[in-house]
């Protein structure tokens, strides 16, 4: 295995794959980093030439720029605190043997598999709508009038409770998984040593699931800080939209892609700020 | 107080009975050992009376008290698990100390009994690592010192040596033992291994499928076993068993010869064999020997043995040590 020759060849094995796949990763962001830099609007294409850094500070000092930052940080941090949450509850159920258990556990994935723009649409038309939807109906059955309309005025609310519902699956299957790693013994252990299902909980099982928990942390923000469905089908980006929204209506109503690829680049290197300091907070948890 | 009595304890899970029904008194101090091979029920019996496995009937009486439905932790008793079951993400102390937590007592009374236990086991050095950091010998420890600390009347072990090497094994076995003599509590301790028993046990339990087989001092079940099945699983190695016409000289079904009790002698004896196999361990041999009509036996000859395999030699059984078996297999005395 580790002759020159063998090492050779394992080079040039593995040349056409990791070209392709530069090729891919790169040549986009190149060319995003090169749009960046123009000022480039579809309105008027021909007028095409360098901008410097003007896109950049368009973006950054449109009044939307900080109001979709701050919707992106509440839509990131209360999703992941409500599916941690919930599925730290819902994989604790879900580990009790019950009678088909294996139906609900199944069921309970099934959320994770709907492609968002369908699953908003039925939130948007079937569930949260003011006069069609399954809420207004529960409302009126309790006799209120004037059903509250979700998407007309608490939009990011709105948002947040069809994203959670979309990654609850997802952060229970993981500390499902990681519940069922956990040792009998230990169970039992406590129980001679005294321990009440309170205790159990706090001292045993939650430390036990400190490590999927980070884990869900981590892949979720990266998820999350790219959602974008859920805002266009509802139609609340003006008031809900995050900085995904923001690049794609730079480039949609404002025509203009040198905004957009700024808006792209500013992105990015938010997203990797974010991810810094997460993986400084809860990475710590991933040792040992 | 430290007494543990079974009376007529049930186990069945629907339609499987893991324990038909077991009878057993132990006395306070007393090392009481459960052998048996994999699947006997040794380690459900031993859950039972901790209180992890919930009786189907009878009655287990702890201290003379009713305690087949009491919680776990308010039967007195403490127990080492197999996989030592330590609480990974604790520290040694923690791990010690939260059963002490758990009852309720406050940091001031804690922290000297840890202090105390962590001395006894060698622990001192270790109290601030976790789990993860100490080797499995003093995982081990760990999961005595959390026995103990609690001061229980009883001690439950769940084949606790079974995950270690053969060295430390022996090492913990004389540990545990030593352990036994200076807290002069209660132990009842599950091994499938015959060495164990014999070599820990004030009085062994033997079970087989379920069923308490024999129940009595090592050298009872070693000298007077009450069926084949005990014989054949008490002594090391195993008792080597004939049928046949061999057997019915002797008025039996079967008869037993523990390799130990069989001389190997010139000129001619009871039974002429070859020798097939032969195992020096230094202070013993162990010849397997094809003796003809009597089968194929084991025989424990002087280290120094010089016979090699495809020689003929010849046997003669020690009459007095002749084990009989009826067709139940039950001891005929």
């Amino acid at each position: 295995m580790a002759t020159n020759q063998s090492r050779a060849i394992g080079k040039w094995a593995l040349a056409p794959s990791l070209i392709v796949l530069s090729a891919w990763a790169f040549v986009p962001l190149a060319l995003t980093i090169y749009f960046a830099f123009l000022r480039y609007n579809l309105q008027d294409p021909d007028n095409t030439s360098w901008f410097g850094l003007s896109n950049f500070y368009y973006f950054l000092s449109d009044p939307y720029f900080t109001k979709d930052f701050i919707n992106t940080i509440l839509l990131v941090g209360s999703t992941i605190i409500f599916t941690i949450a919930g599925g730290v509850g819902l994989a604790v159920l879900l580990d009790q043997p019950f009678w088909g258990r294996g139906i609900v556990r199944l069921l309970m994935i099934s959320p994770f598999f709907i492609m968002p723009t369908v699953s908003s649409l039925v939130w948007k038309n079937l569930i949260m709508h003011p006069v069609f939807g399954l809420f207004a109906g529960i409302q009126r059955f309790f006799g209120s009038t004037e059903p509250i309309d979700w998407f007309g005025h608490y939009p990011l609310i709105s948002v947040i409770i069809i994203v959670t519902w979309q990654w609850l699956p997802y952060a229970t299957l993981i500390l499902l998984t990681a519940m069922q790693s956990l040792d009998g013994e230990q169970k039992d252990a406590a129980a001679m040593d005294g321990a009440p299902p309170l205790s159990y909980f706090r001292y045993i099982v939650l430390p036990h699931l400190s490590r999927p928990i980070t884990v869900v942390i981590l892949i979720e923000t990266i998820f999350l800080l790219n959602i974008f469905a859920e805002i266009k089908v509802t139609s609340v980006g003006g008031f809900a939209g995050n900085l995904t929204y923001l690049v794609f209506s730079q480039l949609n109503d404002a025509n203009d892609v040198g905004a957009a690829a700024a808006g792209g680049i500013i992105a990015v290197i938010l997203a990797n700020i974010v991810s810094y300091f997460l993986v400084r907070i809860v990475g710590k948890n991933l040792e040992g | 107080m430290g007494t543990i009595q079974l009376k007529k304890v049930r186990k069945a899970f629907g339609e499987s009975i893991i324990i038909p029904g077991a009878d057993l008194d132990i006395k306070h101090g007393e090392f009481i050992v459960f052998v048996g091979p994999s699947g006997c029920g040794k380690s459900t019996l031993l859950r039972m009376i901790a209180g992890l496995e919930d009786l189907t009937s009878g009655e287990i009486l702890i201290d003379g008290k009713d305690c087949s439905d009491a919680a776990p932790a308010s039967r007195g008793l403490s127990m080492v698990f197999q996989s030592y079951a330590l609480y990974p993400h604790m520290t040694v102390r923690n791990n010690i100390a939260f059963g002490l937590k758990m009852a309720g007592e406050t940091p001031e009374q804690i922290a000297p009994k840890v202090a105390k236990a962590a001395e006894t086991l060698n622990l001192t050095e270790y109290l601030d690592r976790k789990p993860g950091q100490l080797s499995g010998g003093q995982r081990q420890r760990v999961a005595i010192g959390r026995a103990i600390v609690r001061n229980p009347s009883g001690f439950l072990f769940d084949e606790p040596l079974s995950n270690l090497d053969a060295a430390l094994r022996v090492n913990m076995r004389i540990f545990i033992m030593q352990l036994h003599k200076d807290l002069g509590a209660t132990m009842v301790y599950v091994t499938h291994d015959q060495v164990e028993a014999m070599t820990m046990a004030d009085r062994i339990v033997v079970l087989n499928r379920g069923n308490i087989e024999q129940v009595g001092s090592p050298l009872e079940l070693y000298n007077k076993p009450n069926s084949k099945f005990v014989a054949g699983f008490i002594g090391s190695p195993k008792m080597n068993f004939v049928e046949g016409n061999i057997a019915a000289k002797h008025k039996a079904k079967t008869i037993g010869v523990r390799p130990e009790h069989i001389d190997i002698v010139s000129g001619k004896g009871e039974w002429q064999g070859k020798i097939l196999l032969t195992e020096h361990l230094g202070s013993d041999s162990f010849l397997h020997v094809d003796a003809g009509d009597a089968g194929r036996l084991v025989v424990r000859a002087p280290g120094e043995f010089a016979g090699k395999p495809g020689d003929n030699i010849s046997l003669k059984p020690d009459a007095a040590r002749i084990h009989k078996f009826d067709a139940q297999d039950l001891s005929i005395r």
